[in-house]
């Protein structure tokens, strides 16, 4: 039985009746066309599909949709807005920090989580925002630059 | 060397725009009206007779389309190297190891079909399973494939030189074993592919692929159609490492079921069947012996290597013999033998990932050359300036080093990594190593033989004069291909970058033999370059019609025409272009000719302006047999210095840093080569630290995913110097060759070295486990009776 949720995806209001075993990542990726946040393993392990939820970063694929009921949701599309690219967008952009590019909007997403809560991490504190994130591409280095470039 | 305008800068990645915004769109992200989705079922058996197949239950199942066996498959062989074709689509009459195609359904949705998977009913009569080379090779053991006693896969032997002589002029003969793991590419997007017919019968296959050509081919042999009507799109592909660079039986079967149900139909592998496809880095067990003289000469090598290859030969004919090939360079030998094995057993099949072949090899021989070093009281990395070859040398094996910035990356890292500083200063606990290594930029010769371009381009400029339109079926799959290309035909055309377009990754656009064997930058390179000067003539050649000028005297650079001598008189055609362009607002007032005005009017002159472009490389390498794999137009080449700390009293290995140095010819994006080197290196440490993938007793993979898998993360990843070494290279465009793959070569060796260094151990076996250091370290300790 599909049961109705409300919820706002980069600030725009969704009422969507969803299957209750369906993951947040489904929802966004095959429901609603966000198909910016990827599926790496569908089991938490790879962080492709972080999204963030409540100010927090999640991995998409292990939230059911129904869970996701009155939340706030920012994907990888919220991110860019009338003036360009997010900052954080650019960043990786100008220092190299994307090679396949499918790690890479759930790595800009847990950087703006913890850039949100953290303006001035520290490099241990950059390893550790991203630590869920696996990159197979970059050895990390460009995106450890490219994180660094954003502090205040 | 001329000076470039857009080659060897750090311009943005063309690509990296779109995939920072979501907006990048990879296999998954499509979907098509009326889509189907497709499921696999495979065996869960290692080794067994298949007895018969009952899909009637699942055909019955609502939602269900198609239900398709090796009846609806057929037995056309495949595979990736024609001579070793040992695959079909679906398994015949027997099951070879856990994850065996055996059927495929169809339907309306991803539920329904897993549901159909399930209802298939087989009957399997078990047959006794070999999960090793021991057990494959033993009198009596059941055999994978007729016509392959032993379960032999491929046996290689060779000898350059004489290697007895050799050992016996030695001084000093140094024998040593080493073992990896069988590695997972663990590449982040898992494979998936859409297949679908148009009413003329025409198929388009989209998948995640590194070699939309090689799969082309393949598709339309086991299907039995032409070429001509199969078309393979490459859209975004989360990378690949060699894992991706052949047809996987997910695609065959994709295309089988759009046949059958006449519609489109998507599948995609889970994380768990990346693991059982494998295709991955084999496990291989050398044993090398090395001879020197005592002032450090090397003068043989004699080489044997057993490969653990799985069910399946994939690409490990290739593998078998990049193993011994790879192994001489970069030093001056003159003797070396090869005997390679590869053998056939009940797991999945290994193939061809970063540095094919060649890694281990490697990483047993380097730690040699620092024994021999330490026997003889040489410093290691004088050792290796010593017996190091020089630019034009050949190796035994004939493999010719075109340019070769090795002694200038050597010195790039002593001084990077502060060695003279270090080396026998640390204390006891941190150590500092060394090793080098090389590969191919490109294979010589295609997979199947064939007398082919390896590669076209089209340059296409467009009818207003403003753009250039680069048509590649190359594949970008992330290590920056397009980007490369793209500058290469802004600079080749005298443009800036921002005027180039480029689409690639379609095998209607041209031959590409794809993302494989380091070959792109090159190949792809050249036949680009190669087409934007045929662009670039003829339009340069209709301004001489025009202005009555020699074409000689005439360049376009930075997006302008460029005059020797005296500018001749060009008004005439800055009116009739401006006459054309009536309204417009950006009428060209510079007091140079546009190359928009000019393109313009040479499309006024003879219609649309399209370059062609191609390459294949000269006649490359030995007569000997085998002497195919290995040879290339150029090679790349690599120094690291490892810099570790090793807990004595866990056995715990923590990497430092790390100093790489690579010559990658002229490099044609300075960041994306940095990109690539730190990339390999990441993936070098992954091997050499903790990855493995790990069977049960029945030939099931027990860590199937990313969490007992272990790759690098961001908490592990040391810092890395890269530093950039050009050279140039005269078979490379611009003088560019390969840096995706060299720069893995020195890694392990490099780290296996600096552990020693700090902890007076040798390991002769990967991935360096606390438990598997500690127990060295306590053994080190009960001989040299230390406490
Ligand atoms: S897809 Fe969610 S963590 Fe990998
Ligand atoms: S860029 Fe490919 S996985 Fe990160």
């Amino acid at each position: 039985m599909k049961k109705i949720i409300h919820l706002t995806i980069n600030e725009l209001d969704h009422e969507i009746a969803v299957e209750p075993n369906k993951t947040l990542a489904d929802l966004l990726r095959y429901d609603l066309k966000l198909t910016g946040t990827k599926k790496g393993c569908d089991t938490g392990d790879c962080g492709a599909c972080t999204v963030i939820m409540n100010g927090d970063p999640v991995n998409s694929c292990l939230v059911l949709a129904v869970q996701t009921n009155g939340s706030r949701i920012e994907t990888v599309e919220g991110l860019s807005t009338d003036e360009g690219i997010h900052p954080i967008q650019k960043a990786f952009v100008e220092k190299g920090a994307i090679q396949c590019g499918y790690c890479t909007p759930g790595m800009i997403m847990s950087t703006k989580s913890l850039l949100d809560k953290n303006p001035n991490p520290s490099e241990q504190e950059i390893r550790e925002g991203i630590s869920g994130n696996l990159c197979r591409c970059t050895g990390y280095t460009k995106i450890f630059e490219a994180i660094e470039s954003l502090r205040s | 060397m001329k000076e470039f305008d857009i080659i060897s800068t750090r311009a943005n990645r063309i690509d990296t725009p779109d995939k920072a915004t979501g907006r990048a769109v990879f296999v998954d992200d499509i979907s098509r009206p009326g889509m189907l989705y497709g499921a696999l079922l495979q065996s869960p058996h290692a080794h067994a007779k298949i007895l018969s197949i009952d899909t009637s239950k699942a055909e019955k199942l609502k939602g269900v389309k198609a239900v398709i066996t090796s009846k609806d498959a057929g037995s056309i062989k495949y595979g990736v190297s024609p001579a070793r074709y040992d695959e079909t689509v679906f398994a015949i009459d027997k099951v070879r190891y856990v994850g065996d195609e055996i059927a495929a359904v169809a339907a309306e949705s991803l539920d329904i079909a897993l549901a159909a998977v399930d209802l298939i009913k087989v009957e399997y009569e078990i047959l006794p399973a070999v999960l090793t080379i021991e057990e494959a090779m033993k009198d009596g053991a059941p055999l994978l494939h007729e016509g392959s006693p032993k379960n032999l896969c491929a046996e290689v032997h060779q000898e350059f030189g004489n290697v007895e002589e050799g050992l016996k002029n030695s001084d000093i003969i140094i024998t040593t074993k080493m073992k990896n793991k069988r590695q997972d590419g663990a590449f982040i997007e898992m494979q998936g592919c859409i297949a679908e017919f148009d009413n003329l019968g025409v198929l388009t296959l989209t998948s995640s692929t590194q070699v939309p050509h090689y799969v082309q081919r393949t598709v339309a042999m086991v299907l039995g159609m032409d070429i001509g009507k199969v078309r393979v799109i490459k859209p975004y592909v989360g990378a690949g490492f060699g894992i991706k660079a052949s047809a996987n039986p997910m695609e065959l079967a994709c295309c089988i079921l759009a046949r059958k149900t006449k519609k489109p139909v998507k599948m995609n592998y889970t994380r768990d069947q990346v693991f059982m496809l494998a295709r991955a880095r084999h496990q291989f067990s050398h044993t090398i012996t090395t001879g020197a003289k005592k002032d450090g000469t090397l003068m043989a090598i004699k080489h044997e290597c057993w490969l653990d290859g799985g069910a399946y030969t994939s690409f490990g004919i290739a593998t078998v013999y990049y193993t011994g090939s790879l192994l001489g360079g970069p030093y001056k030998l003159d003797n070396m033998s090869y005997d390679g094995y590869r053998v056939y057993n009940n797991k999945p099949a290994c193939g061809a990932q970063r540095g094919h072949g060649a890694v281990i090899a490697r990483a047993a021989f380097e730690q040699q050359l620092d024994m021999i070093a330490e026997k003889i009281g040489m410093d290691p990395l004088e050792l290796r300036i010593k017996n190091m070859m020089e630019t034009g040398d050949t190796t035994c094996n004939d493999l010719n080093m075109s340019s070769f910035g090795m002694s200038e990356c050597i010195e790039a890292v002593r001084k990077g990594s502060g060695w003279d500083q270090k080396k026998g200063k640390m204390p006891k606990g941190k150590g500092i190593g060394m090793a080098c290594g090389f590969f191919v930029s490109g294979a010589g010769y295609p997979i199947y033989r064939s007398d082919t371009w390896h590669g076209t381009v089209i340059v296409k400029l467009t009818e207003d004069g403003g753009t250039a339109l680069v048509y590649t079926a190359s594949a970008e799959i992330g290590q920056g291909s397009d980007t490369a290309f793209a500058m290469i035909a802004a600079e080749t055309l005298g443009i800036p970058l921002e005027n180039v377009r480029l689409a690639s990754g379609d095998t209607d656009m041209g031959v590409d033999l794809g993302a494989y064997s380091s070959r792109q930058t090159l190949m792809t390179g050249h036949a680009t370059k190669d087409a934007a000067e045929h662009a670039k003539r003829q339009v340069l050649e209709v301004l001489a019609e025009q202005l009555k000028a020699p074409v000689e005297n005439m360049d376009i650079r930075n997006g302008f025409v460029e005059f020797k001598g005296a500018a001749p008189d060009f008004s005439e055609l800055r009116t009739r272009y401006i006459k054309e362009h009536r309204g417009w607002i950006d009428n060209p007032t510079s007091e140079k000719l546009s190359f928009k005005e000019a393109s313009r009017i040479a499309f006024l002159e003879r219609g649309s302006i399209v370059g062609t472009g191609k390459y294949k490389p000269h006649n490359l390498g030995g007569k000997f047999k085998g002497a195919a794999v290995g040879t290339s137009p150029a090679y790349g080449c690599s120094a690291q210095v490892a810099e570790v700390t090793v807990d004595m009293e866990t056995g715990q290995v923590t990497i430092d840093k790390i100093t790489d140095a690579h010559d990658c010819g002229k490099a044609i994006n300075l960041t994306s080569v940095e990109g690539q080197m730190q990339g390999s290196v990441s993936m070098g440490i992954g091997e050499a630290m903790h990855e493995e993938v790990i069977f049960d007793k029945q030939g099931r993979v027990l860590n199937h995913d990313l969490a007992e898998y272990k790759i690098v993360t961001s908490m592990d990843m040391p810092k890395v110097e890269a530093i950039v070494v050009e050279s140039d290279e005269p078979n490379g465009p611009y003088g560019a060759k390969e840096v995706g793959e060299g720069a893995i070569m020195p890694t392990i060796p490099a780290i296996l070295n600096a552990v020693y260094d700090a902890a007076g151990v040798r390991l002769n076996e990967l991935p360096l486990t606390p438990e598997r250091v500690y127990n060295a370290i306590q053994e080190y300790k009960e001989k040299n009776k230390i406490k």
